[in-house]
């Protein structure tokens, strides 16, 4: 892949002038939504979206019991510093518009154009197979492209889905994180709205990916989009998820909670490009059952938010079952990516791979946070973790918190860990050729997140490569 | 007679307080081949960083330039952008970043030097296009001949630099990226070390070829056996950071024969 180093006429600014100007999906469109509930996480808030969605008694009935458990479970402690959050101060639920569209040209203008802006549409007539995507509170627009339809795969939203295939819901909402799982799983189980529903049937490849897109553009918003991906026995589906949001100075919330089930000898990738403000706390819980043979992927990259905390997991419980999980964090100025992952190997012969690079600058921090654990039964286990941090400058922060929990002999586990800062010699090296200091530094981090940014698709890896470029833009000097 | 290229007058270089080169003095014309050799630790390899202005050195110099321009002020891209190349002893590996991304970005500078100010462009977009078009086509106009004669393999432009790349592959990389960059001096530091000799053969062809094309070389070698295939302008002999004495190709045979020991360390004569 050849970089692109287009970038580099820019000038010197001063971080904190670059932080606040240089975030391109900053823009905000004017505020219409057509309902927003009062502010306040409240019993009467949970009633207003069940009746906006007119949604089934048993659905409603499971909001209510996890409010009472997001009420009752203190703030986690252990991670990002989440104090500031006041959630008396958030909109719970906005909806945009009337009815999701099908088609781009069916939205209001000011939504269309915040989409086009983004190029999502474009985006998605290229490289394909359905996208959705979500505007504040509710999706906006779902298409799937005919092909696709003919398969039996459904794509939609969890609303739809809850009408439409009640059966497959009752059966697999909330069965890989309860709404007691933690506080904020809680929260995202009481206000739920949004969010993508994807079943594929037995031996379906989707060959193309599936992308939903995220944006919140309201101000002190609440987002808590749910995801549920059921992949039948043999399938294999690749979805894509990105995310962004206008810079605001008062601060906005997401709380997605994402569940996989991949059957037996079904794939799962699920890739995340998440790039939301830098007044956005972004605090996501996704976890996925891998049965047998199953494999699970996570690839997940987090650039922007305020705060990040989020452990894609995966639980082995067929035997042969394997995890992959690829994330990488970039913490700038104000921000903290407390990040990593969770595998749990019930099952023998499973196998796990973690790699997480995280790179901090300017004062930004980050953390990487791991479990492994390996049950009783879970006989001749393969584990391979790898976190690599890099730090560019004195005023930034990386700390790495990993946990194995082994209760069996039978595993092979490998660990590393490195911590490295970019050396003088590697970037007199490349600036003896004529590159810059910035050019030489901007070079060397993306051949750090190299054989993490190889595993996306083409063109998120192209991106990827720019936002490393807009981010550490005017860096040195 | 050829205009000056490099002319280094009274360099003195401190490493961590302690000083390793002392007084140094040379001088280059424009397309000359100059080979500096001396025994281990007499700072042949601190002279050539200090030509680029590596920062961890404190440099004290009467006169650094580079076709009369003064190296002192200059930051090391500023130097290499001039037209200055180093072949360093030990390149450090790389992750994740390729001689196919070092090279073409290394050439675009030096579009923006040369072809871009004849030309207009729409917008600034555009003109980034186009420079980042015409290096990626400059790359690939001269690389295949350049892999063929070095005999590297296409794929060593893909993997990451000098990552598990073995003593021989690690030297053709840096004469590679030399033969790319067309720089008006290149500074090769030992690019003959550890090779067997088919290696040292491409190599030195690839040197004396560069070398025939205009490309003034200053080399630093031990050895004889890659001097025979090169048309030497002037040996300089260093030892302990000081110069010691200056003389035609006979001067090398002599050092291969009798060792530095046979040169007294005060014959400060024989300058240009």
């Amino acid at each position: 892949m050849v970089t692109n180093h287009s970038a580099h006429m820019a000038t010197k600014t001063s971080v904190k002038k670059r932080f606040d100007t240089d975030y391109r999906y900053g823009f905000a469109d004017p505020e219409a939504g057509v309902y927003r509930s009062p502010k306040g996480a409240s019993s009467a808030v949970v009633d207003i979206i069940s009746s906006q969605k007119r949604e089934p008694a048993w659905m409603s009935e499971r909001r209510h019991a996890a409010l009472k458990f997001f009420h009752a479970r203190p703030l986690p402690r252990w991670g990002a510093d989440l104090t500031a959050i006041n959630f008396d101060d958030i909109y719970y639920y906005i909806r945009p518009i009337d009815r999701k569209q099908q088609t781009w040209e069916g939205l209001p203008d000011a939504i269309k154009s915040t989409f086009t802006k983004l190029r999502i549409p474009e985006y998605e007539r290229e490289f394909l197979a359905g996208g959705g995507a979500q505007y504040d509170s509710e999706n906006v627009y779902h298409h799937v492209n005919e092909r696709l339809k003919k398969t039996g795969v459904i794509f939609t939203d969890v609303e739809t889905a809850t009408k439409k295939y009640p059966q497959l819901v009752k059966k697999y909402f909330g069965t890989v994180i309860s709404a007691n799982d933690n506080k904020f799983a809680a929260l995202n189980t009481a206000m739920w709205s949004g969010g993508s529903f994807v079943y594929v049937p037995k031996g379906v490849h989707v060959d193309l990916p599936l992308q939903a897109y995220f944006r919140i553009n309201a101000k002190n918003m609440g987002q808590f989009e749910r995801t549920l991906i059921i992949a039948d026995e043999g399938s294999f589906v690749h979805y894509v998820e990105g995310c962004s949001a206008p810079v605001y100075v008062s601060s906005s919330l997401h709380s997605a909670v994402v569940e996989i089930i991949a059957l037996k000898n079904a794939r799962v990738r699920y890739t995340t490009v998440q790039n939301w403000s830098k007044n956005v706390y972004n605090l996501v819980t996704k976890r996925a059952h891998a049965h047998e043979n199953a494999i699970v992927e996570w690839v997940d990259f987090n650039f922007g938010a305020k705060a990040t905390m989020k452990y894609p997991a995966v639980f082995l419980l067929g035997k042969g079952a394997r995890a992959d999980i690829l994330s990488m964090a970039f913490a700038g100025n104000g921000q903290h990516q407390d990040a990593g992952s969770k595998v749990v190997h019930v099952a023998p012969n499973t196998s796990s791979r973690v790699i997480s690079k995280s790179i901090a600058a300017y004062g930004g921090r980050t953390s990487y946070r791991g479990l492994v654990q390996v049950g009783s039964r879970a006989r001749n286990c393969k584990v391979h973790v790898q976190c690599d941090a890099l730090i560019l400058d004195k005023e930034s922060r990386s700390d790495t918190y990993p946990t194995i929990k082994i209760n069996n002999k039978e595993v092979q586990i490998e660990h590393e860990a490195t911590v490295s800062k970019i050396g003088e010699e590697q970037l007199f090296y490349l600036q003896s050729r004529g590159l810059t200091p910035e050019q030489a530094q901007v070079m060397l981090v993306n051949g750090f997140i190299e054989p993490l940014v190889k595993e996306l698709p083409m063109e998120y890896a192209v991106e990827m490569n720019r936002l490393i470029e807009l981010e550490m833009e005017g860096s040195v000097g | 007679m050829k205009k000056r290229l490099l002319d280094i007058q009274n360099l003195s270089v401190t490493i961590d307080k302690k000083k390793i080169v002392n007084r140094f003095d040379l001088s280059m014309r424009a397309g000359e081949l100059h080979v500096l050799m001396g025994p281990n630790g007499s700072g042949k390899s601190t002279i050539a960083y200090s030509i680029l202005g590596h920062p961890g050195y404190a440099v004290r110099a009467s006169r650094l330039s580079f076709d009369n321009k003064n190296l002192k002020q200059l930051t090391t891209d500023e130097r290499a952008r001039l037209g200055i190349f180093l072949a360093f002893q030990y390149p450090l590996a790389v992750s994740g970043v390729s001689l196919s991304t070092v090279i073409p970005a290394a050439l675009e500078h030096r579009i923006k030097q040369k072809r871009v100010k004849k030309r207009v462009y729409a917008t600034l977009a555009s003109r980034m296009a186009y420079e980042q078009h015409v290096a990626r086509e400059w790359f690939r106009g001269d690389v295949a001949e350049n892999l063929g004669s070095l005999g590297m393999q296409e794929e060593m432009l893909y993997r990451s630099l000098n990552e598990g790349f073995s003593g021989g592959e690690k030297k053709k990389a840096e004469v590679l990226q030399m033969l790319a960059l067309k720089p008006k001096l290149a500074i090769l530091d030992e690019p003959d070390s550890g090779l067997d000799v088919d290696a040292l053969r491409r190599i030195a062809k690839a040197i004396h070829r560069a070398h025939q094309g205009g490309m003034a070389i200053l080399l630093i070698t031990h050895y004889q056996r890659i001097l025979k295939y090169l048309r030497l302008d002037r040996v300089h002999i260093v030892r302990d950071g000081h110069f010691v004495k200056s003389g035609g190709p006979e001067l090398a045979r002599m050092i291969e024969r009798h060792g530095y020991e046979s040169l007294s360390s005060h014959g400060h004569k024989n300058k240009r």
